[in-house]
C-alpha cells in the first residue's frame, strides 16, 4: 500500500520538475497504463512492463503522469507494484466498466437473476478471503471451487431457514410482492445443477451462475484456474485482493449501511456465526432433512 | 406484508364479530398441511397430464412410477454424490414394463424419462415446483404465499456430471411423517426386525428391514452435511469438546449398528438356510442383501468419521497458528454476506449490485478498424464440407384418381337427397330415381342413406348447420334388384339454429 501515490503529497517536489515532461515521457506513461489494461499480463514476464513499473516507483513525476493518464481514461489506480503490476480498475461510468446487462442478459429483466449473479460474485470473494486477515495479508492466496461456493451459500441459506423455522416465521413470500421475498430463499430454491442435452453446465443453475462468475473473474485477471475438480478450482491474484479490499467491499458495505443495516462483529473472522455450537446442532437435531 | 384486501373493505362490525380464523397459531398448522399436500400434487399431476402425451399412455400408472423413482433415488444416494440418472431409468424400466408388457422397450424408457424429468420439473428455471396457498396474517388480513419446493434435485458430481438426490420434501412424501429422532427411530426399527425374524415372520421383517435402511440412509445424509459444515469452518466449532464428542458418539453409533446388523444377518442367514418354503427362502435372501447394504453404508460412514480428525487438525494448523495480521476491517462474510441474505430482495439487490459494479474489474471495449472490417467483409465465406451430399431431386409419380364415384355423381346424388323437410321419401323410390339417371348412382345413394341412419348430430350441432339428413328403419323390407335390407325412410330435419347457438354459448 506504500506504493499508493497520494496526490497532495508530492506536490511541492514535483512542481519544479514538471517542466521536464516530454512527449516521450507521456508516451511511456500511457504505455504503462496500457500494460495495466491487460490484466492477465504478469510484470515478471515482460521486461518493458517491469522497467516501466520500476520507473513509476523511482520517478515521482513519471508516476504522477501515469496516474493522470489513467484518471483521464476513466481508470482508478489501485496499486503499482511488481506483484500486481499496474493495477487499475474502471471508475464508475467509465467506458471500461462492466454492466450487469452485458454480463448476463436475463439479469436485466429478472431481478432475482440479477441478485443471484451479484451474490455469486460476493460469495466467491467471501470464500476466497474467509477471514479479515486474509484480505489484509498481501501474501495471501485464496482458493475457491465453484461447487464449494455454491455449497457455502446454500449452507448459509439453510441456517437462515432453520432459524426462521425455529422462530415460527413463515418465509414463503406473498404472491403479489416478489420484491419482499427474502434474499436467501432465491438462492435456496434455484437448483444447484441440472442435466443438459449437451452435457454442459446449466447456465441458470447456481453452479452455472458461480461458474460464470469465476470464468469472468479469470478473464479479469482476478483468478487463475488451477483444476477441474469440484466444478473448477481457482486461486486468487493480487489484483483481486486489491479490488475486493479497496473497491468492492467498501462500496457494498456503504450501501448496506445506507439501508440501515449495521453489521456488528468483533473484528475476528465470522465465516461462522458467533455462537459456535450452531453447526453441531445441525448434527445433533439430525433433522436437516427431516425437520417438521 | 399485508394483502391488498385490507380490512376497510369489510364493515368493521363484521370483521370483529366473524373472525375468519382462530388466529395465526391455528393457521400455521393449516399452512403446514397445505404445504405437505402441495408436495403430492406433482405426482397426481403426472397421471392427469399423461393424457396430453402423444400416444396412448393411460395404461401406465405414472404416480406409481414416480414413487418408485423417488424410492430408488433415496436408496441409491451415495455418501458423496447421488443417484445416477441413467441407472435410475434402467432400474425403473422393469416396473414400467410390467405395467404394459406388450409395449416396446423404447416406450417404457420414454415413460421413465418423462416421469423423472417431470419430478425434476425440467421446464422451469428453478427446476422446482411452486404452490400458492393463503394464510391469515397476525392483523387478520389474508395473504397469499408462494411455497417453493423440489422433489428430486440435481447436484454436481465429479468431473462435471450431474447426480440426482431426493429432497426432504420427497422423503416426507415417500415415507410419511418423519418428525421423529432419527437415532431412536432406527433403534426401534431394528428391534422390531429382530423380533419379527425370531418369530419367523419374514414378510413383515422385510418391510421393517427396508424401513431400517431408509433410516440408515437418512442418518448418513445428516452426518454428511454436518461433516461438510464443520469441515468448512474450523474456528466457530468447539474443537475442544463438542466436535470430538460428536464424532465419538457417531462412531459408537456405527459400532452399535454394526454389531446389531451382523447379529441380524446371522439370524436371517440361518432362516434362509433352514427354511423349506421357497418363498421364505427368497425373502430371507432379499433381507440378507438389504442388511448387507446397511452394513456397507455404515462402514462408509465410519471411514468418513475417521478422516474428520486429521482434517480438523490440518485446518487448525493453517488457520489458527499463522502470525496475526493487521485486519483491513472488512470481514466479507460477517459484514456483507451474512447481513445481506436475510434482507428482502429489493434491498439486498442494492448491495450485490454495488459489489458487482466494483468487484468485477474492467473490460476493454472492442473497437473495429475500418481496414480490418473491409478485409473481414470481403473474405469469401468458408466452404462448408460437413453439410453432406446433395439431396437428389425426388421423383414424384402422379397417383391415378381411383375414386369410386366422380364429383358430378356426388352432386347429382346430393341433389336427389335434398328433400323438402315435410316430405320424406322411401329409399326404394330414391334408388329408382337414381337408376334412371345413371346406373352407378344407386350405389352412392344407398351409401349416403345408410350413413344417414346414424346422422352426425353432434357435428351439426357444433357447426350450427340448419339441415340434417336422416334415415329411419320402420320395418318395411326393401324390394330392389340390386340391394337388400330395410326400405329406409329418408328425410331432411330442420335444426333450430338460434336455439343451438344459445346452447353453445351457455355451454362455453
Amino acid at each position: 500500500m506504500s506504493d499508493h501515490v497520494e496526490w497532495s503529497e508530492p506536490e511541492a517536489v514535483a512542481s519544479p520538475v514538471s517542466a521536464a515532461v516530454t512527449p516521450a515521457d507521456t508516451a511511456d506513461a500511457a504505455r504503462l497504463v496500457a500494460f495495466g489494461l491487460q490484466p492477465k499480463l504478469q510484470p515478471a514476464r515482460d521486461q518493458e512492463y517491469a522497467e516501466l513499473l520500476r520507473r513509476y516507483r523511482e520517478d515521482p513525476p513519471f508516476a504522477r503522469l501515469a496516474d493522470a493518464v489513467a484518471t483521464g481514461l476513466g481508470l482508478v489506480v489501485l496499486e503499482v507494484s511488481p506483484r500486481a503490476g499496474m493495477a487499475v480498475t474502471a471508475a464508475e461510468d467509465s467506458v471500461f466498466a462492466v454492466r450487469m446487462g452485458d454480463y448476463a442478459r436475463r439479469a436485466s429483466a429478472d431481478s432475482g437473476d440479477r441478485f443471484l449473479h451479484g451474490l455469486a460474485h460476493l460469495a466467491v470473494a467471501a470464500l476466497a478471503f474467509p477471514r479479515p486477515e486474509d484480505l489484509a495479508d498481501d501474501g495471501y492466496i485464496g482458493r475457491v471451487s465453484v461447487n464449494g461456493v455454491d455449497a457455502f451459500v446454500r449452507q448459509a441459506c439453510r441456517r437462515l431457514e432453520e432459524r426462521a423455522e425455529e422462530q415460527g416465521e413463515n418465509t414463503d413470500p406473498a404472491t403479489d410482492a416478489p420484491g419482499l421475498e427474502t434474499a436467501w430463499r432465491i438462492w435456496a430454491r434455484r437448483s444447484s445443477a441440472g442435466a443438459t442435452k449437451d452435457a454442459r453446465r446449466l447456465a441458470g443453475s447456481t453452479t452455472g451462475i458461480v461458474g460464470k462468475a469465476a470464468a469472468f473473474l479469470t478473464d479479469s485477471g482476478f483468478l487463475q484456474r488451477t483444476g477441474d475438480d469440484a466444478g473448477g478450482t481457482y486461486r486468487t491474484t493480487a489484483r483481486y485482493q486489491l479490488q475486493v479490499r479497496d473497491m468492492a467491499g467498501s462500496a457494498a458495505l456503504a450501501e448496506l449501511l445506507e439501508l440501515g443495516v449495521v453489521p456488528v462483529t468483533d473484528g475476528t473472522a465470522s465465516l461462522l456465526p458467533a455462537d459456535g455450537t450452531d453447526d453441531l446442532e445441525l448434527a445433533a437435531d439430525a433433522g436437516l432433512p427431516f425437520h417438521s | 406484508m399485508t394483502s391488498p384486501v385490507s380490512t376497510d373493505t369489510v364493515p368493521p362490525q363484521l370483521s370483529s364479530a366473524q373472525r375468519p380464523a382462530q388466529g395465526p397459531a391455528a393457521d400455521e398448522g393449516l399452512a403446514r398441511r397445505l404445504r405437505a399436500l402441495a408436495c403430492t400434487a406433482p405426482l397426481h399431476d403426472l397421471d392427469v397430464r399423461k393424457a396430453n402425451l402423444a400416444g396412448e399412455y393411460s395404461v401406465y400408472g405414472m404416480a406409481e412410477v414416480a414413487l418408485a423413482a423417488i424410492d430408488l433415488i433415496t436408496l441409491n444416494m451415495d455418501f458423496d454424490t447421488g443417484a445416477d440418472h441413467d441407472q435410475i431409468v434402467a432400474r425403473l424400466i422393469p416396473r414400467i414394463a410390467a405395467q404394459a408388457p406388450r409395449r416396446p422397450v423404447a416406450e417404457h424408457e420414454r415413460v421413465a424419462r418423462w416421469v423423472l424429468e417431470n419430478l425434476i420439473n425440467v421446464g422451469s428455471v428453478d427446476r422446482g415446483f411452486r404452490a400458492v396457498y393463503g394464510t391469515f396474517a397476525p392483523d387478520g388480513s389474508y395473504v397469499r404465499r408462494d411455497y417453493d419446493f423440489k422433489l428430486i434435485e440435481e447436484v454436481p458430481g465429479h468431473g462435471g456430471s450431474v447426480y440426482l438426490r431426493t429432497t426432504d420434501e420427497a422423503v416426507n412424501v415417500l415415507v410419511g411423517a418423519l418428525d421423529t429422532d432419527v437415532t431412536s427411530a432406527q433403534i426401534a426399527a431394528e428391534v422390531k426386525l429382530e423380533v419379527l425374524i425370531s418369530r419367523g415372520r419374514l414378510a413383515d421383517a422385510q418391510l421393517a428391514a427396508e424401513q431400517a435402511r431408509y433410516r440408515t440412509v437418512q442418518y448418513s445424509e445428516t452426518l454428511r452435511r454436518a461433516l461438510d459444515a464443520t469441515r468448512r469452518n474450523v474456528r466457530a466449532v468447539d474443537w475442544l469438546q463438542a466436535v470430538p464428542d460428536m464424532i465419538a458418539e457417531a462412531l459408537d453409533h456405527v459400532a452399535d449398528r454394526y454389531r446389531h446388523e451382523n447379529a441380524i444377518l446371522t439370524n436371517i442367514r440361518k432362516a434362509r438356510d433352514e427354511s423349506e418354503d421357497p418363498e421364505q427362502k427368497r425373502r430371507a435372501a432379499e433381507l440378507v442383501e438389504i442388511v448387507k447394504d446397511c452394513i456397507r453404508r455404515h462402514t462408509q460412514l465410519q471411514s468418513r468419521l475417521l478422516e474428520a480428525g486429521p482434517l480438523f487438525r490440518a485446518e487448525q494448523d493453517r488457520q489458527a497458528f499463522a502470525t496475526p495480521m493487521t485486519t483491513s476491517g472488512i470481514d466479507l462474510y460477517g459484514h456483507l454476506v451474512a447481513p445481506v441474505l436475510p434482507l428482502p430482495l429489493e434491498q439486498s439487490l442494492r448491495v450485490t449490485d454495488a459489489f458487482f459494479a466494483r468487484g468485477t474489474g474492467f473490460r476493454t471495449p472492442a473497437s473495429v478498424r475500418v481496414g480490418d472490417l473491409v478485409d473481414l467483409l470481403l473474405t469469401p465465406p468458408m466452404e462448408r464440407e460437413h453439410l453432406g451430399a446433395e439431396m437428389p431431386e425426388p421423383d414424384l409419380i402422379a397417383t391415378p384418381d381411383d375414386s369410386r364415384f366422380s364429383e358430378e355423381q356426388l352432386a347429382v346424388a346430393m341433389d336427389l337427397l335434398d328433400l323438402p323437410a315435410d316430405a320424406p321419401r322411401r329409399l326404394s323410390g330414391l334408388l329408382a330415381d337414381a337408376r334412371r339417371q345413371d346406373p352407378e348412382l344407386p350405389y352412392l345413394v344407398a351409401l349416403l342413406a345408410v350413413h344417414a341412419a346414424s346422422p352426425p348430430v353432434g357435428t351439426a350441432y357444433r357447426q350450427g348447420e340448419e339441415r340434417l339428413l336422416f334415415a329411419v328403419d320402420d320395418g318395411v323390407e326393401l324390394d330392389d334388384p340390386e340391394f337388400g335390407g330395410a326400405d329406409l325412410i329418408v328425410g331432411m330435419a330442420l335444426l333450430d339454429v338460434a336455439g343451438m347457438a344459445a346452447g353453445r354459448t351457455e355451454a362455453a
